[in-house]
């Protein structure tokens, strides 16, 4: 069967059906965008001053990533625009182009950035206790400047002390499947008896992964006392008026090593969703973009692959179908124009 | 079956710009390859405002809300480039337009709703609470 319109336009709507069909569900996914970007609003309206978080991801790699969206959208239009031309070892160059460019999008995302947040690790300390760790917060510095207050301390976890109620063996035969190291009776452990072991990982550079923290945590018997992390250059210095706003460079965990009582914490976990509303609608929106973009490969890579068949018969159709996807990955380029400040920069 | 449907150019009688230009290539080729030098000089000025607005989100213009309109400033006037440039909305037809204007109006209305439950201007319960 002859699916009408697929070429030239329909003459109540003046438009061919296939972009009809892609601006209609432009429009839906203009809701769909809207209502998360509606919810990151709330969120931030919501958050109590000091509560939602600035500089924590790696603005060079993002802008980059920006970078490279753009240039595929530029590409995207110049397959069309050769395909219009009946140019068609252009149009599948700029096309395989395009591609490229969207899996290294995804590359860089899966790579260079969501891992790292899952890597690294952040301590919220309650409001009561946030005098006690002056030294890491510089609350007094923020107070006097007009900066908001600080509530987090955040850095690599090298190690935790735990106690441990009855049978120790459960946590010796994790340690050993996690290649993690338990180290009894360490320096300053006073106070908890002869029960505070230090877990730290065999491998020093590694440290314990707020992930393993966690497993250990569930652990029958077991009950993390302090936390150690390698301080993150805003709370090793956080008086330093270099870090009052955050640092275009990506700023690696210091050498100084902060011990925090795990009963002064509120709430410690990996920049995982789960670590504040900022992470978990960061994760959700540039995540459902992610497969946006994972899609319109996906849609792509069809057209480069199969689509030379098609433009045999009728090449308008197959530039009309390019356009199409053109339209989809403008969009989807669209929305991470507003993702990438909102998220990154403001 | 496909007398019902007989594909064009059985309406090409209405004579839409588009149709017409289906009917001659040639036009459309050279239309197109006029395009191409633009396409080229918005994406480096979209590259070019994305360095922008970094740069801008590290100066300080006395408020944080003000760097918010400064950023987003920049990022509607980069959306625009893209949808009038590369989505070919200049020159684009009424029913597209129309959608837009329909699609803007709804993801406005639900802006508002978002915040009129934060600011709760009608009952002004919310204060109390706060």
């Amino acid at each position: 069967m002859q699916i009408p319109y697929e070429v030239t336009s329909r003459p109540d709507t003046g438009l061919w059906n296939a972009k009809l069909g892609i601006w209609l569900f432009l429009a839906s996914e203009v809701m769909l965008f809207g209502g998360l970007f509606s919810g990151y609003l709330f969120l931030r309206l919501g958050a109590e001053d000091g509560y939602w978080p600035h500089g924590l991801l790696n603005v060079p790699i993002g802008t980059f990533n920006t970078a490279v969206l753009i240039a595929s959208s530029v590409t995207i239009v110049l397959t069309w625009a050769n395909l219009k031309m009946r140019n068609w070892v252009m149009a599948q160059r700029y096309l395989l182009t395009t591609i490229l460019c969207g899996l290294l999008f995804l590359f860089i995302k899966l790579v260079f950035e969501y891992p790292e947040k899952f890597a690294h690790f952040g301590a919220y300390i309650k409001k009561e206790s946030t005098a006690k760790y002056e030294a890491y917060l510089g609350n007094e510095h923020a107070r006097s400047n007009g900066l908001s207050p600080r509530y987090e301390i955040s850095g690599h976890l090298e190690a935790v002390e735990v106690t441990v109620a009855g049978d120790r063996a459960p946590l010796a035969t994790f340690a050993e499947k996690n290649k993690l190291k338990l180290v009894e009776h360490p320096a300053g452990g006073e106070g908890h008896g002869a029960n505070l072991i230090k877990v730290e990982g065999l491998d020093h550079k590694a440290g314990v992964s707020p992930a393993k923290m966690e497993k250990m945590a569930r652990i029958p018997g077991v009950t993390i006392e302090k936390f150690e992390l390698a301080l993150d250059p805003g709370n090793a210095d956080p008086s330093n008026p270099a870090n009052d706003r955050p640092h275009f460079w990506h700023q690696h965990a210091t050498d100084k090593i902060a011990t925090i009582d795990a009963k002064d914490v509120s709430w410690a976990s990996s920049f995982a969703p789960k670590h504040s509303s900022y992470f978990a609608i960061y994760f959700t929106i540039t995540g459902l973009h992610g497969l946006h973009v994972l899609g319109g490969v996906i849609v792509m890579a069809y057209f480069y692959l199969y689509g030379g068949k098609l433009y045999r018969k009728n090449p308008e159709h197959q530039a009309n179908r390019i356009e199409v996807v053109g339209l989809f990955w403008h969009f989807v380029d669209l929305v991470w124009i507003f993702v990438f400040p909102i998220f990154y920069l403001l | 079956m496909s007398d019902s449907h007989a594909p064009e150019p059985a309406h090409s009688a209405v004579g839409t710009d588009a149709t017409a230009a289906a009917h001659d290539h040639s036009h459309d080729a050279e239309h197109v390859a006029k395009h191409i030098k633009t396409y080229l000089i918005v994406g480096v000025v979209l590259i070019v405002l994305t360095a922008v607005t970094v740069g801008l989100s590290y100066v300080d213009f006395g408020s944080h809300a003000m760097n918010w309109v400064v950023g987003m400033a920049v990022a509607t006037f980069k959306v625009c480039l893209v949808g009038a440039i590369f989505m070919h909305l200049k020159g684009e037809r009424p029913t597209i337009w129309r959608f837009l204007l329909f699609t803007g109006i709804f993801v406005v209305g639900m802006f508002l709703l978002t915040l009129l439950h934060w600011y709760d201007p009608i009952f002004g319960t919310q204060q109390a609470v706060r």
